[in-house]
């Protein structure tokens, strides 16, 4: 409805929106910086990428951190959809409460709490700290957000779709597998984006339940950077954010395309 | 059918009561426990394989020393109340910042949204950690901001932001305005222009239309955004170790040197219980909120 | 005013009346959205105590004229002046118009009450006489016991009411009702136009109504405008517009009717005779102002004018003979729809009269369907 853009609008936008992104525009453009003085401008140089590229413990954490992610979200997308599914088609069950109350709860959680109790109970059953607690740390806090992220989905998704497979024939297995999942499956893979990047960047519950040997790449980070601001860092964030960003305009473009399709189509069948 | 649809519940059922709640249970415990310089440093006052006896006798055996520690420490008690504080203080600055964003974004055109709403996304995929970690560069004495005062003359020497609670404050706002941001813009978003329209033809101005409909309306959106601040920033501990500096306690930072430098177990299970103790009525209002902003939806 | 007497009574016609000056006037009033022309160089003129309708499809620039009348549009060239005052500088808030809004538009923050209660307070009213003047208006729409109810608890025919009862609070010289009854279901609309038609005459005020349900148009306005792409089409009363359309559009727009495209054969007596289809005795029919022999023209005739026989009739001028196709048993009415030899199709109405129906007439019997010469209208457009 004509709504009116005001300056006063336009204005704060412009300010916001440089808020938010000068900051990280000056780590790019200052990891091309030549000095070692970070705030100093020396010239142009990408030789502490090619530092970042030699530095063992780096590649190492980075490949570390990787694998705890593909891993620790695959299997919280299984879960969380699971979840998903039953809170919102499940019905009543002894418990139920409970379920919502831990499905949300960690969500809520201060990172240091979930990271302790996580730790404790790892102590408890006498598990050794390493990657494999990581990943079960990460997979415990991340199904939660892929619930929420799926559950919103199937609340709006039409039930009689569903009730229509069964009717043709469809074990309620097929259903699910056949009509349910293609419908939802945004939603899945959204999950799963959304896992893995909070496994990707988590730091504190990392910090409590990882072991010597298993050093994450934000870990490296915050022991690095707690000793003030380095090139070297500078440049890590760049390669970090200019993959997030492509990412990000990627999977907003391609929707915005299918959005695009599917209207035109729309368009196209009405004339017919 | 009756099997699969118990294995459905009972798979998430089962990780999410081993990996979250018993947790839990166990920070309460080594919370009533007593310290000992071992590995695990603590004694435990309660052994599951004596059973129903080690039951009672571990309630008997229950000591709340831990928490009397924490209420009669004055640094526990500073650290608590200045996290209040200081979580307080940020959302609403994050409010203020955030509030004109959303709205100048509901404004936009139709077919501008989108692209703000990416834009405003966006931060949130970048690690939390680069994003706070971009500040430092910006806030030290020799940092750019410094630089750019210096040269426009507003001032004559450094300003000390750096390792202060204003560092604090600046870091939370811009790691936690996306999330203020979002909720209201959403509520903003779906105000039906008629309304607007509406006052204006019952002889509201424009300024006392916005504050006498657009305002209210968004009020649920204000909440809930201010929740979703409040709630992370009271257990904050990235942005107070990278940029508060010694002088900053917030309870997070605390409950983590507590477990890694002084390795006082029991005592860090108590600041968590305490913590998690005082997040429960934001958490629990924000849920009414949300209940109510659904059924008003129906 | 007169004294009404039985057998004199005034009819309400200010627009007849060279007299009378009229409430609002739009002037030559063109607007355009970018390339896309909503209004077309609209003159018109609607009088004090109108009850004043713009019909038309979606997209036909009706919500705009109403929008330039509010003042949240305003017009590319042209003038609009109420009480002979260009109305053009003056902002939505400071316009003696209301408006009903299509959604209502009732805020839901705020109580019945405080909805009702909106404008006065920004009103030159004082304060102690508004809680009286928001009694009176919950008076009027019956809603004195859900004063203090927030606008979701109510039904949808009762913020219907609330948002009619805001918009009259303020006395506005014009009330804008944007499809003011499209939300409702049949049954509840069909009250509600005789309710909203008890207060207009109560309050007096002009009011002009958007809707593109033409049953409605005609139930309740003084007069109707039908619209079509940016420009009036025609304007005059209900009976007229059904009666003597000026225009295919309009006739199609209007109700039920046949329409049968032909020639002019001959034009004598102020009868006109229309040939349609070959070997068919040709139509005989009211001359409208210049014919001429040879035109085509369209003769409309409303199925209700249509009569329908066993037998063919002797006394009247238009007789067509052809077979049943369909029977629409409507309760109220019957409908047939008859196949002319060529493969036409022609509607005839019956009303069911009777309770127990004699079927003399089913399908595929061979019928004559007749009407008189001045039943049906010849348009020219």
């Amino acid at each position: 409805m004509n709504r009116r853009f005001s300056w006063f609008n336009a204005t704060s936008l412009t300010l916001g929106f440089a808020f938010l992104y000068l900051p990280m525009l000056i780590l790019v453009i200052y990891s091309f910086n030549a000095s070692k003085l970070v705030t100093v401008w020396a010239g142009f140089s990408t030789k502490w990428y090619g530092e970042l590229l030699q530095n063992e413990a780096f590649l190492g954490a980075a490949w570390i951190t990787l694998k705890v992610a593909v891993i620790s979200s695959t299997v919280a997308t299984v879960l969380g959809t699971m979840a998903a599914y039953v809170m919102v088609r499940a019905g009543r069950f002894a418990g139920r409460t409970l379920f919502s109350g831990m499905i949300y709860a960690p969500l809520v959680m201060p990172e240091v709490i979930t990271g302790l109790a996580m730790l404790l109970l790892f102590i408890s059953l006498g598990l050794d700290r390493g990657v494999f607690t990581i990943i079960l740390a990460h997979i415990t806090f991340t199904m939660c957000f892929v619930s929420v992220v799926v559950s919103s989905r199937l609340a709006t998704f039409d039930k009689s779709l569903e009730e229509a497979a069964l009717d043709l024939g469809c074990t309620p297995f097929d259903a699910f597998k056949s009509v349910t999942l293609p419908i939802i499956a945004p939603a899945v893979i959204s999950g799963w984006l959304l896992a893995f990047t909070l496994s990707l960047d988590d730091l504190v519950i990392s910090q409590f339940v990882a072991g010597p040997s298993s050093t994450t790449l934000p870990m490296k980070i915050f022991s690095a950077v707690r000793l003030g601001v380095s090139p070297e860092i500078n440049a890590l964030s760049t390669i970090l954010i200019s993959i997030v960003t492509v990412g990000v305009i990627s999977a907003s473009l391609i929707s915005k395309r299918n959005i695009a399709r599917q209207r035109a189509d729309e368009q196209k069948a009405l004339q017919l | 059918m009756n099997l699969r649809r118990l294995l459905l519940i009972l798979t998430p059922y089962a990780w999410l009561l081993l990996f979250f709640l018993i947790p839990f249970v166990i920070v309460m415990k080594i919370a009533l426990s007593d310290y000992a310089i071992s590995i695990p440093p603590y004694t435990p006052t309660f052994d599951i394989s004596a059973g129903w006896d080690g039951l009672k006798e571990f309630l008997s055996g229950l000591d709340v020393e831990n928490f009397t520690f924490l209420a009669t420490d004055a640094l526990y008690v500073t650290a608590y109340l200045s996290s209040l504080k200081i979580a307080l203080i940020s959302t609403v600055l994050t409010l203020l910042v955030a509030y004109p964003i959303a709205y100048g974004m509901a404004q936009a055109s139709e077919e501008w949204r989108p692209t703000l709403m990416m834009l405003v996304i966006l931060p949130f995929w970048t690690s939390f950690l680069i994003r706070v970690y971009s500040w430092i560069g910006i806030l030290s004495n020799e940092g750019f901001l410094n630089q750019f005062l210096l040269w426009t003359g507003i001032i004559n020497e450094p300003l000390a932001i750096m390792n202060t609670q204003n560092a604090v404050y600046i870091g939370i706002v811009y790691s936690y305005l996306p999330f203020m941001i979002l909720p209201i813009y959403a509520a903003l978003e779906k105000l039906d222009g008629s309304l607007i329209e509406a006052a204006e033809d019952l002889g509201c101005s424009k300024a006392s239309a916005f504050w006498l409909v657009t305002f209210p309306l968004s009020i649920p959106g204000v909440i809930a955004g201010c929740f979703l601040v409040f709630i992370p920033a009271l257990g904050e501990f990235v942005i107070p170790s990278l940029l508060g500096g010694s002088d900053t306690l917030m309870i997070g930072k605390v409950l983590y040197e507590e477990f890694f430098s002084n390795r006082d177990w029991p005592v860090a299970s108590a600041v968590a219980v305490v913590l998690l103790l005082i997040l429960i009525v934001p958490i629990v209002l924000f849920q009414r909120n949300e209940q109510k902003q659904r059924e008003a939806n129906q | 005013m007169q004294m009404a007497q039985p057998g004199t009574r005034p009819v309400f016609a200010p627009w007849s009346d060279p007299a009378e000056k009229p409430l609002i006037q739009f002037r030559n009033v063109t607007k355009k959205f970018g390339d896309f022309v909503a209004i077309d160089n609209i003159t018109v003129d609607i009088f004090r105590r109108e009850f004043f309708a713009l019909l038309g499809p979606s997209g036909c620039g009706k919500t705009t004229l109403m929008r330039m009348l509010a003042g949240f549009e305003a017009p590319t060239s042209g003038t609009i002046l109420l009480d002979g005052v260009d109305i053009a500088p003056v902002p939505p808030n400071k316009r003696p118009v209301n408006m009903m809004f299509q959604s209502y538009a009732l805020f839901p923050h705020l109580s019945v009450w405080d909805n009702i209660a909106f404008g006065l307070r920004r009103s030159d009213m004082p304060k102690e006489q508004i809680p009286a003047r928001v009694e009176e208006m919950l008076r009027l729409v019956r809603l004195e016991k859900f004063a203090k109810r927030r606008p979701h608890q109510i039904s949808g025919g009762q913020r219907q009411r609330v948002a009619l009862a805001r918009s009259l609070a303020k006395a506005p010289k014009l009330l804008l009702l944007d499809e003011p009854l499209g939300a409702l279901d049949k049954k509840l609309r069909q009250d509600t136009q005789f309710e909203l038609m008890d207060i207009q005459e109560k309050t007096g005020t002009t009011f002009v109504i958007v809707t593109h349900d033409q049953e409605e148009a005609m139930t309740v306005a003084s007069r109707v405008a039908v619209m079509d792409h940016g420009k009036m089409i025609q304007i005059d009363t209900p009976d007229r517009i059904y009666e003597t359309p000026n225009s295919v559009y309009v006739a199609d727009f209007i109700g039920d009717v046949n329409i049968i495209e032909g020639t002019v054969a001959d034009v004598a007596g102020g009868k006109v005779s229309i040939s349609w289809a070959e070997g068919q005795p040709a139509l005989i029919g009211t001359a409208p102002e210049g014919i001429a022999k040879g035109a085509r023209v369209h003769y409309a005739i409303r199925p209700e004018k249509v009569a329908i026989a066993t037998q063919p009739p002797s006394d009247r001028a238009n007789v067509i003979e052809g077979t049943v196709h369909d029977i629409a048993y409507l309760g109220n009415i019957s409908t047939y729809k008859v196949e002319l030899p060529g493969g036409r199709m022609m509607k005839a109405q019956v009303a069911n009269d009777r309770r127990i129906a004699r079927r003399d007439i089913t399908w595929d019997d061979k019928v004559w369907l007749s009407f008189t010469d001045t039943a049906g209208i010849v348009l020219l457009k």
